[in-house]
């Protein structure tokens, strides 16, 4: 049987605000335990919620972000549970009203084509702590620096049919967060986290099919392993005769694979009912356009501004906008050297290539914008040769110097003096006679040995356009 | 100098004529003779509140004329005071001692009042008789084989005894103006966000108001100028403009339209204390305010709203207690269910775990629409009655209770405590301020006039009860005290 796999993903995002949802705790990542946990925090009785403007702010910016509408008049509700880590035996989260209701985004396939995947909602709601159970023995351990760190909970529709599509809308949304500037929306550190929602049906059923929650997935990488490993599973167990049970599984990235946590049929009842210590969150037309004047340029539309004003590629616009830190790098070399292409190119290729080995962020990287852009400025008034660009290149990563003087430094400059190129050019046709010959046979090709020859007795800095011309001068 | 008013005893402090010094310490001496009896405070803060005496005296000295300067008060210990134990009168927090003060105990303290202790409480403000304080029952000083009311029963006990020269109380259904009523005093439900409840233990959030109890109307309209105030740690608190409470005391009845509602005085009522009020009544038509009967038609529903309303609220509110970071935990639990289960179980009381009991019931699936989303839309209707009302009177009133305080462990079940509360819950069920003022006596005990006003129009029913002060000596009268007195066996 053909099954088509329906997937919709819940993430959890971070709001970097500096103080908590509804506390003035700090919010930093790493503090000592319970450093950021005051009186609320630890849900001391009489302790009442005061709700942090700022991330509401965030929320909204997402939602326009998103194309969403926004909550006019949006609701906190408490959603009742018992856990040592959940202070106030109760989250405060949004049901029924959220501040951001249905919205899009628009993901690329691998063929090419685009998919506009639904966002059904995109609520606020707090942070819970941490339980450390290594380090206590037959004890638990808790930590409530977390606790109150506010949330967005995104929710799409299920709108993708792939592990692909689920990791390339995961990669869309991360992208649109740090755009926004809203999230670290890192996952590893739990800034960022994605429940995925799997199930499938025979190609052609309109109904879906039974969905297990998948949970503890916390990185890109592992979104696309655990739905794949997930599907298998469903469909193994249904042609085995099986049926799928609804549940909550979690995802074993050592094991590679999904193990069942709890039943959902016999899920907790939250008892949500609307939070009386809050007053409802009441958004007006001016306060909406006072936060959609402050959103960047997005990936999409900075996309195509690249293609169009700088003519690059549809592919390398968009590997060079999925960050916002990359892009501003981008526009930066191609406005300072002159050449978007070449710094396409450069950005796109060598520097990735640095980033990805060293495991660097952009901002780790010993070459800024700006000398990248006097590199291949060098290149275009022919000071180096695109070759010797890229010893200058690593000699960069080493040397905080500015690069004229590590060209000048290491005698990298250019031959370009053309008494210097043409005794070059005699010594290369007195060394390769053959060769000499089969040009003057008519074989024109042999002409790129012959330049290559003179590079090589350059160690490079000849420049090969000059080489050339005088090259095929002399043999005339 | 005990029995003086608040007013009076600022006077007092103000010419020299005594110390707060000597004032704190009658206090204390008084507490010393008759708290046994009474069981009015949990905890008795003797040695910081002549500490804080000595303080005021020397501020006078220096010139301070904070408004409430060198006059004791006690607290309902549901108000969190830092350093000092604070219980909501139930065992899970009976090793509780609160970090910080709440609003009302910072705001009270920076006037220079001085704090005598904390008074006993029905369990986390839970009753109308005081007898669910883990503590044991607090006793009416007119007649200690009564309950002084509920759940603010130790702070209206000690007022009327002079165990204090003022109190503060809460009210999420009566529980200021319930006590009030039995122990022969003046009592304050301001406007549902009129005073901060940061720090103040909750019940029921969206009901849940503080006030003063204490012994004129007078008096607490001092103490309301002190309590009431936007603050940013609450946001259901409002910000409203400046009032001082006490300017508009004084200000003639002539033309106040008063509406009696019909359903107030119906056959549930003792017609002793329905008499009382109709003459209580005929006072202000003398002062000049005219009178009407008028309709609430909802007000049969109000209760049973309520006990959806606040238990559901309770259920959530009263989860925090749960063994993990501070409070009773249970002996050696075996894992963290056992721990949860116990600590609550063997932590809270009988009718605390009703009031859960019923709030996660009524909150589950499947019985949300049909209870609590019910329960929201009589509450707006007992709020539009409410407003209906008061486009043709300015002050309804009635009586506080249907009967006056009974007898210890009379009460055979919760239901019929809950109607107790019959006059009053509706009033925070719409938000708005009540007051009772002492109207008469059944019985040899004392009964309470309920007044009620619109939304924030405390200072119309402060003008209303002082007029009504100026005119009757009802608030006057004190019980007779013996320090040797015994109790009946409760």
């Amino acid at each position: 049987m053909q099954y088509e796999t329906v997937i919709g993903l819940e993430v959890h995002v971070q709001l970097s605000t500096e103080s908590k949802l509804f506390s003035g705790s700090a919010t930093t990542f790493g503090a000592e335990p319970n450093t950021q946990a005051n009186i609320f925090d630890l849900a001391l009785p009489g302790t009442l919620p005061v709700l942090n403007e700022k991330a509401v702010a965030m929320a909204v910016k997402f939602g326009l972000a998103i194309g969403a509408e926004i909550g006019k008049r949006s609701v906190f509700d408490r959603k009742n549970y018992f856990y040592p880590d959940l202070p106030k035996g109760y989250q405060v989260s949004q049901l029924d009203f959220p501040t951001v209701g249905k919205g899009s985004l628009t993901i690329s396939l691998e063929d090419g084509s685009e998919k506009i995947i639904g966002v059904t909602r995109a609520h606020m709601e707090e942070d819970a702590g941490k339980s450390l159970h290594e380090d206590y023995q037959g004890m638990t351990g808790i930590d409530l620096n977390r606790a109150g760190t506010p949330l967005l909970e995104i929710v799409s529709e299920p709108d993708l049919r792939s592990a692909k599509e689920a990791v390339a809308y995961l990669k869309k949304l991360h992208s649109i967060i740090r755009y926004l500037d809203i999230s670290d929306a890192i996952m590893a550190q739990g800034s960022m986290r994605c429940d995925a929602n799997v199930s499938i049906r025979p190609v052609g059923q309109k109904e879906f099919g039974t969905r297990t929650e998948i949970k503890n997935i916390n990185s890109f990488k592992f979104v696309e392993k655990a739905i794949n490993y997930e599907v298998q599973r469903q469909k193994d167990v249904l042609e085995d005769g099986g049926r799928i049970v609804q549940e909550t599984r979690l995802y074993d990235a050592d094991k590679d694979e999904t193990r069942s946590m709890r039943s959902k049929e016999v899920a907790n009842d939250y008892r949500y009912f609307p939070e009386p210590d809050l007053l409802p969150i009441v958004i007006d037309d001016a306060y909406i356009e006072a936060i959609r004047a402050t959103l960047p340029e997005l990936p999409d539309r900075r996309a195509a501004r690249f293609v169009s004003d700088y003519g690059l590629s549809e592919y390398d616009a968009g590997v060079l906008v999925a960050t916002r830190e990359m892009a501003d790098y981008f526009e930066t070399t191609a406005t300072l050297s002159g050449d978007a292409k070449l710094a396409a190119n450069w950005v796109s290729q060598d520097l990735q290539a640095l980033l990805n080995k060293h495991s660097w962020e952009l901002s780790d990287s010993p070459i800024q914008a700006e000398r990248l852009a006097t590199l291949i400025q060098r290149i275009k008034d022919n000071t180096i040769s695109g070759k010797i660009a890229k010893t200058v290149f690593e000699a960069m990563l080493d040397d905080s110097s500015d690069v004229d003087a590590i060209i000048e430094a290491k005698g990298l400059k250019q031959v370009t003096d053309s008494g210097a190129l043409e005794s070059l050019v005699d010594q290369v046709i007195v060394d390769n006679p053959d060769q000499v010959q089969q040009y003057r046979d008519g074989k024109v090709q042999v002409i790129g040995f012959l330049v290559g020859q003179c590079m090589q007795l350059s160690k490079g800095k000849a420049n090969p356009a000059q080489v050339n011309e005088i090259l095929r001068s002399k043999l005339s | 100098m005990i029995e003086k008013t608040v007013a009076e005893l600022s006077a007092a402090l103000a010419a020299g004529e005594t110390t707060s010094v000597a004032l704190t310490q009658a206090y204390l001496d008084q507490i010393a003779a008759h708290n046994e009896a009474l069981n009015a405070y949990i905890t008795v803060c003797a040695e910081s509140a002549i500490a804080q005496a000595r303080a005021a005296d020397e501020a006078r000295a220096t010139g301070s004329t904070a408004p409430l300067l060198g006059i004791p008060i006690a607290h309902k210990d549901l108000f969190c005071t830092a350093g000092v134990k604070t219980t909501s009168g139930s065992k899970i927090l009976h090793n509780f001692i609160s970090p910080y003060d709440a609003t009302v105990v910072e705001r009270l303290q920076a006037a220079g009042a001085v704090m005598l202790g904390k008074t006993n409480m029905d369990e986390f403000a839970m009753g109308s008789s005081n007898e669910s304080s883990y503590y044991g029952v607090a006793r009416n000083p007119w007649n200690l084989d009564r309950v002084p009311g509920g759940s603010s029963g130790g702070s209206a006990a000690a007022v009327a005894a002079d165990l204090c020269a003022m109190a503060t109380g809460t009210d999420t259904g009566g529980s200021i103006r319930q006590p009030a009523a039995f122990c022969g005093i003046t009592g304050l439900k301001p406007s549902y966000g009129r005073v901060s409840r940061w720090g103040m233990i909750a019940y029921a959030s969206s009901l849940d108001q503080a006030g003063p109890l204490c012994k004129t109307a007078e008096d607490a309209a001092i103490l309301l100028n002190v309590m009431a105030g936007v603050d940013d740690k609450d946001s259901t608190s409002i910000a409203l403009p400046a009032e001082d409470f006490t300017a508009t005391l004084n200000n003639s009845l002539k033309g106040l339209r008063i509406g009696l509602p019909k359903q107030h005085f119906t056959s549930g009522l003792d017609p002793a204390i329905e008499s009382a009020v109709r003459v209580a009544v005929a006072e202000l038509e003398k002062l000049g305010a005219e009178v009407k009967e008028i309709d609430l038609p909802n007000s049969d529903l109000a209760i049973s709203a309520y006990y959806v309303i606040a238990p559901a609220e309770a259920s959530a509110n009263l989860s925090r207690f749960d063994g993990v970071r501070y409070g009773y935990r249970c002996e050696n639990p075996v894992d963290l269910e056992d721990m949860y289960k116990r600590s609550r179980s063997e932590g809270f009381g009988e009718e605390v775990k009703r009031r859960i009991m019923i709030g996660t019931y009524a909150l589950s699936a499947g019985f949300y629409d049909a209870y609590y989303r019910k329960a929201q839309k009589i509450r707006r209707l007992v709020k539009e009655d409410y407003a209906r009302a008061f486009k043709d009177v300015d002050v309804i009133i009635g009586p506080t209770t249907p009967s006056p305080a009974f007898a210890l462990n009379s009460m055979k079940d919760s239901v019929t405590m809950y109607l107790e509360d019959i006059y009053t819950i509706a009033l925070n069920l719409a938000g708005l301020p009540g007051m009772s003022v002492p109207a008469g006596f059944v019985d040899g005990l004392p009964i309470g006039m309920q007044l009620v006003a619109k939304d924030y129009a405390e200072a119309t029913l402060l003008n209303v009860a002082h007029q009504f002060q100026q005119v009757t000596n009802w608030h006057k009268k004190k019980p007779v005290l013996t320090a040797s007195e015994k109790t009946t066996e409760a």
